[in-house]
């Protein structure tokens, strides 16, 4: 769970070899990249190299394309950056398959009002804690006589909720912090790394506790939290890609033909930098929602009664010796949703190219 | 050498100070005043004034923060609310049983983690990388809770093979690894915390060996003539120092982070202690576990940085 959060940050850490490392084989890339020039496609057909770093910027595209033409292979159709990307996203069918499972569940999460076969606040108290099938409930149902299947549609909505608008929020104002400070660079950068830096030294599944615990819980507070914790993690990762940016020879070339840095930014800056962004926010949804659902499972994310499947699983918890495997059911959901958001996370990071 | 030892070292005291002045903070960002749980709902506005002076509450927050810092250095983090017992006897007592988890989950999982992740890094587009980093993508996707509960529903419930919660007959005072009747209940929560890191670290290791074994150096030892375990041996060597900044992050979570696997299995370590603390809107031992906690993770960071550049002598340059 602290994982996919730490793991970047660590190899990114000033002082650490992956900075330098990374800048210098990107460098090496946009400079010509003769190996992935040969590299061919799975279907024997050479692709047009992307290189790592894309600048919208005319100077390196005619520093690289000629290179291009002497190394490559003769009669090669040359593909632009997305149409190769889902040119290779066709071909990974794992990625096809999970990413439309992740539809699925965000289709059933959205039609749960027509799906689920039951009202999920409706209790009962003669049918309290039934297994699969008893009555015409195909899931059994809760410990208050709510049939399981209904409130597992609509915690859903909460749980995919709690999942996606952490990720949403941390990106843009991490990002944003990232792209400002990496850009500005000297004291205002170092300033807004040393507060991130901080806030690294909590483990992420700590600091979201300590802060959903001091507000004292809640669906909006839990999704502070989370947002909180992301934030950092997403300000270095964005950080790291625009000073690798930065530093490269068509921005200088943009700023001496007179570009405002605003100018910069948008369109030489935002084009690199959003790519590692969006990968690194997939990859944070499942983390989300496996952190939002450990909040509502301590009783610091949802309240009941509204269905979320991190409190489910808690409150059902206490019966586990009656119906085992209904209780199991939440969990599964999060579990399935979970790895179904880190495969599909997988494969986009693979057809984008991005290193991290 | 040394000067890089000393300068990491001074820069983790800003990195703790931040530490603390978040850790403060938490008291504030708590809804209601500071001082709702101690006053009486009908007292006057004079015995407030009186309590927020005896408290210290009336002087400003900067000042406030330098009298609890003081304090806190001393290792006084002031009582709990709830057992009226000093916070430092509680998170001690609490950590030390975190540490008996941790002292088994941390050898197993990095090394099953380090092993599967090595193994996949070397025959990388085989099947059997693909057999294990299928097996990491599921540990990084567990919510380790629910792989908790699981394990309790098959182990203690359905086949009566190991105790489902708790510390055993002795509870944590007297508790003897060494016998079994005591170590049965290791078994369940060790096994679910190490799942994750186990992920983690074979989907690092993968990455690492695979990017090491790409490197032109590999080709050169392959050229000179040395045998495939001499050049895997160079490769897991240059892919450690990447693995170690994962595995130290992996055993700051161990120790922190293990707060939902101890409430699931009422563990009475750090996390349950949190998550009681909460709970009880406990707010100095609330204050005083995330407090220890992230200056553990701190200096873990530190001396997995420190032993980094002893492997890579390319990190005391940077």
């Amino acid at each position: 769970m602290t994982d996919d959060l730490s793991v970047i940050p660590a190899q990114a850490a000033p002082g650490l070899p992956g900075r330098g490392r990374v800048a210098s084989e990107a460098r090496r890339q946009v400079g010509g990249a003769p190996t992935a020039a040969l590299d061919p496609s799975p279907d024997g057909q050479p692709l047009q190299a992307v290189p790592a770093i894309r600048g919208g910027d005319d100077a390196n595209k005619q520093q690289t394309e000629p290179f291009f033409a002497e190394q490559a292979l003769p009669a090669t159709r040359v593909r632009g950056y997305w149409q190769s990307v889902f040119y290779r996203l066709r071909h990974d069918p794992v990625t096809l398959v999970f990413a439309a499972m992740v539809l699925m569940i965000v289709l059933a999460a959205v039609f749960a009002p027509f799906l689920a076969p039951f009202d999920p606040y409706k209790e009962s108290i003669v049918g309290r804690l039934k297994p699969f099938g008893w009555r015409g409930h195909p899931l059994g149902t809760d410990e208050l006589g709510r049939d399981m299947l209904s409130r597992l549609l609509f915690g859903g909505r909460v749980s995919l909720l709690m999942g996606v608008v952490p990720v949403l929020l941390a990106s843009l104002v991490g990002g944003m912090l990232g792209v400002i400070g990496g850009f500005i660079g000297g004291r205002t950068n170092t300033a807004i790394m040393r507060t991130m830096d901080v806030f690294y030294a909590f483990p992420s599944v700590l600091l979201a506790v300590a802060i959903a615990g001091a507000m004292g819980g809640g669906m909006a507070n839990g999704m502070l939290a989370l947002t909180l914790v992301f934030i950092p993690p997403m300000c270095r990762m964005a950080e790291t890609a625009t000073t690798q940016v930065r530093a490269l020879d068509f921005i200088e070339a943009a700023r001496a033909s007179g570009a405002q840095p605003m100018t910069i930014i948008r369109y030489h800056v935002l084009g690199n930098v959003l790519g590692p962004v969006f990968i690194y926010a997939s990859s944070l949804v499942s983390v989300s929602i496996l952190l939002a659902s450990g909040l509502s499972f301590l009783g610091l994310g949802v309240r009941p009664p509204l269905p979320d499947w991190g409190l489910m699983l808690s409150t059902l918890r206490q019966s586990i010796y009656v119906v085992p495997f209904v209780c199991a059911l939440p969990g599964l959901a999060i579990f399935i949703t979970s790895i179904c958001c880190n495969l599909v996370s997988d494969g986009l990071r693979a057809a984008m190219d991005v290193r991290m | 050498m040394g000067r890089y030892i000393l300068r990491r070292i001074l820069y983790a005291i800003p990195i703790a100070f931040g530490v603390s002045v978040v850790c403060f903070s938490l008291v504030y960002i708590a809804p209601g005043d500071p001082l709702q749980t101690v006053m009486p709902p009908d007292a006057t506005a004079e015995t407030i004034a009186i309590v927020k002076h005896a408290y210290g509450f009336d002087k400003p927050l900067p000042m406030q923060f330098l009298i609890w810092l003081g304090r806190v250095v001393t290792g006084d983090f002031g009582m709990s609310i709830a057992t009226r017992r000093p916070v430092i006897r509680e998170v001690s007592d609490a950590l030390s049983n975190t540490a008996l988890l941790a002292m088994f989950a941390v050898p197993i999982s990095f090394f099953i983690g380090y092993v599967m992740g090595a193994v996949a890094g070397s025959f990388a587009g085989r099947w059997i990388d693909r057999v294990v980093t299928g097996a990491a993508v599921v540990g990084v996707s567990l919510p380790n809770y629910w792989l908790g509960i699981v394990l309790v529903i098959f182990f203690a419930v359905q086949y009566m093979l190991l105790p489902a919660t708790g510390m055993g007959p002795t509870g944590s005072a007297g508790f003897n690894p060494l016998h079994w009747s005591h170590a049965k209940f290791l078994v369940l929560p060790v096994v679910t915390l190490s799942m994750i890191p186990v992920g983690i670290l074979a989907r690092t290791t993968r990455a690492a060996v695979a990017e090491v074994r790409n490197q032109d150096f590999v080709q050169t030892l392959r050229a000179k003539g040395l045998s495939e375990w001499a050049v895997t041996r160079h490769v897991l060597k240059n892919s450690l120092p990447q693995v170690m900044a994962v595995m130290g992050l992996q055993f700051g979570y161990l120790l922190g982070g293990s707060i939902l696997v101890e409430t699931v299995f009422t563990w009475p370590g750090s996390g349950f202690l949190l998550s009681k603390a909460i709970i009880n809107r406990d707010v100095p031992v609330l204050q005083g576990t995330i407090l220890t906690l992230s200056l553990v993770f701190v200096a873990t960071n530190l001396i997995v940085d420190l032993l980094q550049s002893l492997i890579d002598p390319r990190i005391r340059r940077a």
